[in-house]
């Protein structure tokens, strides 16, 4: 009870403040939640913030930290409940069709058909921005989780050649640990394991498998021989990590990669920005590629601003600020610090190393085949309360807390109650 | 006439000023914790997900909680943590006390060291054990580096093990307190008895064990009270030790309800399980407060 009563009281603090914040802005601005604090992301940010500026329009930051924005959200729900919303708000996936469900969001259909965001942004990523044909959202990016990050040093000094076949793959992890290295480098938190089950699971399911399981939650699918298969391989990688993974953050484990000591790393294309942080080039220093066994499918989560409804109407600064956020330009700029690629899929690959130039062509080729799903793991592919019950019992098997036959059976159970 | 009746007003005031002065932070206490805590039951059996909503859906929340094996993982855990955290507490605090009180020197000075965890919040304890128990950083690897090689400590990181940690870091923060609260209790018990009993020629360990301990029933009864709902409501220590994992076995109930309630969008089930806990807190605290009220009478 005690924890409750520190969440009400926090979140009265944030109200108090954001309160204040929200008075302090005056007409025309816009006030900004998000959680991009840490060094690349915030001066990410910083593009769109002085862009806004170069306007004449006012920007309020009102930063929350915490990685997943769990702590972004819980302050958001009080603004909300409390009837004093921010202007935007950075979202994911399902929240914003939360949102949307709620009333709580703008709508923006004027500034996209103005702009033809309806043609240049993907199907399956329109989902996930326009509710009931009203844009609600401006989408930012497109991050997507089915990279394995590899030092080319550690592969080439192994006679490593990059594997497409789960064979190939399990080859090489085995030949890493004879040969003393890590072969993956992994961090035991349960979004990192549910990271890597989402490009496994798509390896053995196929798309249209990962479609019945994860977005339709088919219970035929959940708990068939092939989910099993996915256990069964996810067990493999747990055999391949270090005794130490437990609690990791992920870029820790990314610096065991940048370093030699580990070969490995099935991570989202934020991986991209410590290999750069740390002077390392693409292709040369360090490889990326998709999970073997989904070359043809990208699994994309994205970065999108929420607009809340402020007394019926778009806002200037609102309107201002979602073309901003979809302009070329800002685009191009913005995903280039960030690691990700454009949320649309007309912009120009100038700018980007060989790594962003590859997700931008391997983007466009996916939205045009339809091989572009929504991430189990970070929320687009089924709600949170979902994507939760399946972290549980992913993260449990991979501790070793069930078998692959149990985990199964815990995966149609969780499911079923979490809907 | 007038002066009495100004008597009058002013021995009214007398009566009523306590109660004006207390009236506002009782309708406080009514709205802010009796209110929430019936509007939490409340939410418990609606089928409320990201914000509340007030559809009635009776006890289809217990129903799906008690399904969860997160939430059985989560009662096992307080179970084991429950039960050693307040044995060990109260067998540690109960031995440094009789340390304590056997007229040694500097005893101010060790009472004040032995509580002084109690002045650190449990997040500062939780990381602080935290990258102590980490066999990367920890205490594995200095003894491994001072040469001691198969020396290995990786409970932290290992399932089964890893709620004795959580144990481990708990007891060293609280069995100060409860030293303390024995103290008390000892210095409250009268010389003459205990000199009579070694005129009598009872041993060191009679005289405690039959005479000492059982006039500190009382000491014992609080003890187990404030260890039993700091043990339930413990979350910020797990949270900073061991975020709930490895995977989820080192989650409580206090954990359980957070991630229900405010990032799982299941509010619904959140509540079911507050209401669960707030029982459980009475179910200790209720027989407790009748004893304590009733001898008061």
């Amino acid at each position: 009870m005690r924890s409750q009563f520190k969440t009400i009281t926090a979140t009265v603090l944030a109200l108090a403040l954001g309160g204040d914040a929200a008075t302090a802005q005056g007409d025309g601005g816009v006030e900004v939640l998000h959680w991009w604090t840490s060094g690349g992301e915030a001066a990410a940010l910083n593009v769109l913030k002085e862009d806004l500026e170069k306007q004449g329009i006012g920007w309020t930051d009102m930063p929350v930290a915490g990685g997943g924005g769990e702590q972004a959200m819980t302050v958001l729900r009080a603004r909300v409940t409390a009837g004093n919303a921010p202007t935007a708000v950075q979202g994911l996936g399902f929240d914003i069709l939360d949102w949307a469900n709620q009333g709580s969001l703008a709508d923006l259909n004027a500034v996209a058909a103005e702009e033809g965001w309806d043609s240049v942004i993907p199907a399956a990523l329109q989902k996930f921005a326009r509710v009931d044909g009203k844009w609600v959202s401006a989408p930012v990016n497109v991050h997507s989780t089915n990279w394995v990050w590899a030092n080319k040093a550690v592969l080439d000094a192994n006679g490593i050649a990059v594997p497409t076949t789960w064979e190939e793959f399990t080859a090489a992890l085995d030949k890493l640990k004879a040969a003393g290295v890590t072969p993956i480098a992994h961090g035991g938190q349960a979004w990192q394991e549910a990271t890597v089950f989402d490009a496994v699971a798509m390896s053995v399911l196929g798309p249209n498998g990962y479609q019945a399981a994860f977005i339709d939650l088919d219970e035929a699918v959940l708990g068939g021989d092939r989910m099993k298969e996915a256990f069964d391989r996810m067990a493999v990688i747990r055999a391949n990590v270090d005794d130490n993974f437990s609690g990791r953050d992920w870029n820790l484990a990314t610096a065991m990669v940048i370093n030699g000591t580990a070969g490995f790393q099935m991570m989202g294309d934020w991986a991209k920005g410590e290999f750069l942080n740390a002077g390392k080039v693409p292709g040369q220093d360090f490889l990326c590629f998709r999970f073997p066994g989904t070359t043809e499918q990208v699994i994309f989560n994205a970065d999108q601003f929420m607009m809340f409804d402020q007394g019926g109407s778009v806002s200037a600064g609102q309107a201002a600020l979602a073309s901003a956020i979809l302009s070329p330009s800002f685009q191009s700029a913005f995903n280039v610090v960030k690691g990700s690629v454009p949320a649309r899929t007309d912009v120009s690959d100038e700018a980007f190393d060989d790594c962003g130039k590859k997700g931008m062509k391997d983007l466009a080729a996916a939205a045009s085949s339809g091989n572009l799903f929504g991430s189990m793991a970070h929320g687009h592919a089924a709600p949170a309360s979902v994507k939760n019950a399946i972290y549980d019992v992913v993260t449990a098997h991979f501790n070793g807390a069930y078998d692959s036959t149990t985990a199964v059976t815990e995966l149609v159970d969780a499911v079923s109650i979490a809907r | 006439m007038a002066v009495s009746a100004r008597m009058d007003f002013k021995s009214r005031l007398r009566i009523w000023l306590p109660k004006l002065v207390l009236s506002p932070s009782l309708a406080m206490v009514l709205v802010f914790v009796y209110g929430f805590i019936a509007f939490s039951v409340y939410l418990s059996f609606t089928d409320s997900r990201l914000l509340p909503s007030y559809g009635w859906v009776g006890w289809e929340n217990y129903s799906k909680l008690w399904r969860l094996s997160h939430w059985e993982i989560s009662l096992a855990n307080m179970g084991i943590f429950a039960a050693l955290y307040i044995g060990s507490c109260t067998a540690l605090g109960l031995g440094l006390a009789i340390f304590l009180d056997q007229k040694i020197r500097i005893e101010g000075v060790l009472r004040t060291i032995y509580l002084y965890p109690m002045a650190l919040s449990f997040i500062v304890t939780g990381t602080a054990w935290k990258w102590f128990l980490d066999p990367g950083i920890g205490l594995e690897n200095v003894m491994q580096t001072w040469g001691w090689e198969t020396f290995g400590f990786d409970w932290i990181k290992n399932r089964n093990l890893a709620i004795y940690t959580v144990v481990l870091a708990a007891v060293w923060q609280t069995s100060g307190f409860v030293m303390a609260m024995f103290l008390a209790g000892l210095r409250g018990i009268d010389n003459e008895i205990i000199k009579a009993a070694q005129i009598d020629g009872a041993s060191n360990w009679n005289l405690y064990r039959r005479i000492v301990i059982p006039q500190l029933r009382p000491a014992f009864l609080s003890a187990f009270v404030i260890l039993g709902h700091l043990a339930i409501k413990t979350f910020d220590l797990v949270i900073a030790l061991t975020g709930g994992g490895p995977g989820r076995a080192t989650e409580l109930p206090a954990t359980f309800m957070y991630s229900y309630a405010f990032t799982r969008n299941q509010m619904g089930i959140g509540a079911a399980s507050a209401t669960i806990m707030l029982m459980t807190i009475a179910a200790i605290m209720i027989p407790y407060l009748y004893a304590e009220l009733r001898e008061k009478r």
